[in-house]
């Protein structure tokens, strides 16, 4: 971290070529986001979704992770308590993207806000992984974030809507682990975040305090309080 | 009975689409005006995991020996394969089983 002024950096490139060169790099990533929205889509049938409510969420939130969560504590009937508890859930599990947004600054601060804005309403893990790798080789074309992110968005919408299609044909989803799928996602995206120590502790902590508060509060705000003093411990954990 | 469909799921789609998108703008707005401290950044880094296992030990619990043989197969495939496909594919499939011969 400098204590320059990150926009004084030269404005990025902005080209055609950048943007389909981003959509290039992105081709890799397409295989895990496509079995990912399945899964969401699968999840938004068998709930009870309407197709077009799966499509808008899958649109406008655009974070498959806060809607499985959230789709697994949907509330029977929408009131003002539950709308703001499902808001705090899908900020807390979307939160990391703070972190991909103050990452981008250095490279898209230059850019008109009309353009990076919008932009970065496609942010994503994968699509940032990808634009970043691209620009610790020297890149400089800020279309080629653009390029991998509208790949990984058009994607994402096909899988998730082939996902609902899907996951409406089955009948008896228990019976092939389809409620399961969530949690399976999740327990197979811990393998590559896996550090050991420091790490080991955060999720401990964070999986003791999500238990306790099972045990005492109804409803799922022990995803909101473990991931917190999961987190919280790692980065106050000094070794 | 569940009344999803009406204008309340649709108010929540964009009570989640409102939060959602100033965590993706925020961190880029942030930085032009304050540094990111050492010690936020690694809090953020740490929220996936935290988030991952906050969500998933409850589940097991609550769900009981399919789930876990579900979800060691999906981390055993996962780490020999590092493919997520694969490992959903693995775990549902442990769980239909486990299911089927458990009940």
């Amino acid at each position: 971290m400098t204590a320059s002024n990150p926009d004084a950096a030269a404005k990025p490139d902005w080209s055609l070529a950048g943007l389909r060169f981003g959509a290039v790099l992105a081709l890799p990533v397409l295989p895990g986001m496509i079995a990912f929205g399945i899964a969401v889509g699968a999840t938004a049938a068998r709930k009870g979704f309407s197709l077009v409510d799966s499509v808008l969420m899958n649109a406008l939130v655009y974070g498959g992770a806060s809607q499985m969560v959230a789709m697994e504590v949907w509330p029977d009937r929408i009131t003002l308590a539950s709308l703001a508890a499902l808001a705090l859930l899908t900020a807390t599990v979307n939160a990391r993207m703070l972190l991909i947004g103050a990452s981008l600054r250095p490279w898209l601060g230059p850019l008109p806000s009309w353009q990076a804005y919008p932009m970065l309403h496609l942010s994503t893990d994968p699509g940032w992984l990808i634009a970043m790798r691209y620009r610790a080789e020297g890149g400089n074309d800020a279309a080629v974030f653009l390029g991998a992110s509208l790949l990984v968005w058009a994607a994402w919408m096909a899988a998730t809507t082939a996902g609902y299609l899907m996951g409406a044909l089955v009948s008896d989803p228990r019976r092939i682990g389809l409620d399961l799928v969530m949690p399976i996602f999740f327990a197979a995206m811990l393998v590559p975040l896996w550090r050991g120590g420091r790490r080991a502790f955060a999720w401990g902590v964070a999986g003791a305090v999500a238990l306790a508060t099972e045990h005492l509060v109804s409803g799922w705000w022990f995803v909101v309080t473990g991931a917190i003093a999961g987190s919280l411990a790692e980065g106050f954990a000094d070794e | 009975m569940s009344e999803l469909g009406g204008p309340g799921t649709l108010a929540a789609i964009l009570a989640m689409a409102a939060v959602t998108y100033p965590m993706r703008a925020g961190g880029f707005w942030l930085m032009a005006h304050v540094p990111l401290t050492l010690r936020l950044r690694r809090i953020l880094e740490a929220l996936p995991g935290a988030v991952v296992v906050a969500t998933v030990l409850p589940i097991l619990v609550r769900e009981g020996l399919p789930a876990v043989l579900a979800i060691a197969a999906a981390g055993a495939a996962m780490m020999i394969r590092r493919n997520d496909f694969l490992a959903v594919i693995a775990g549902m499939t442990v769980a239909a089983l486990a299911r089927a011969w458990l009940s």
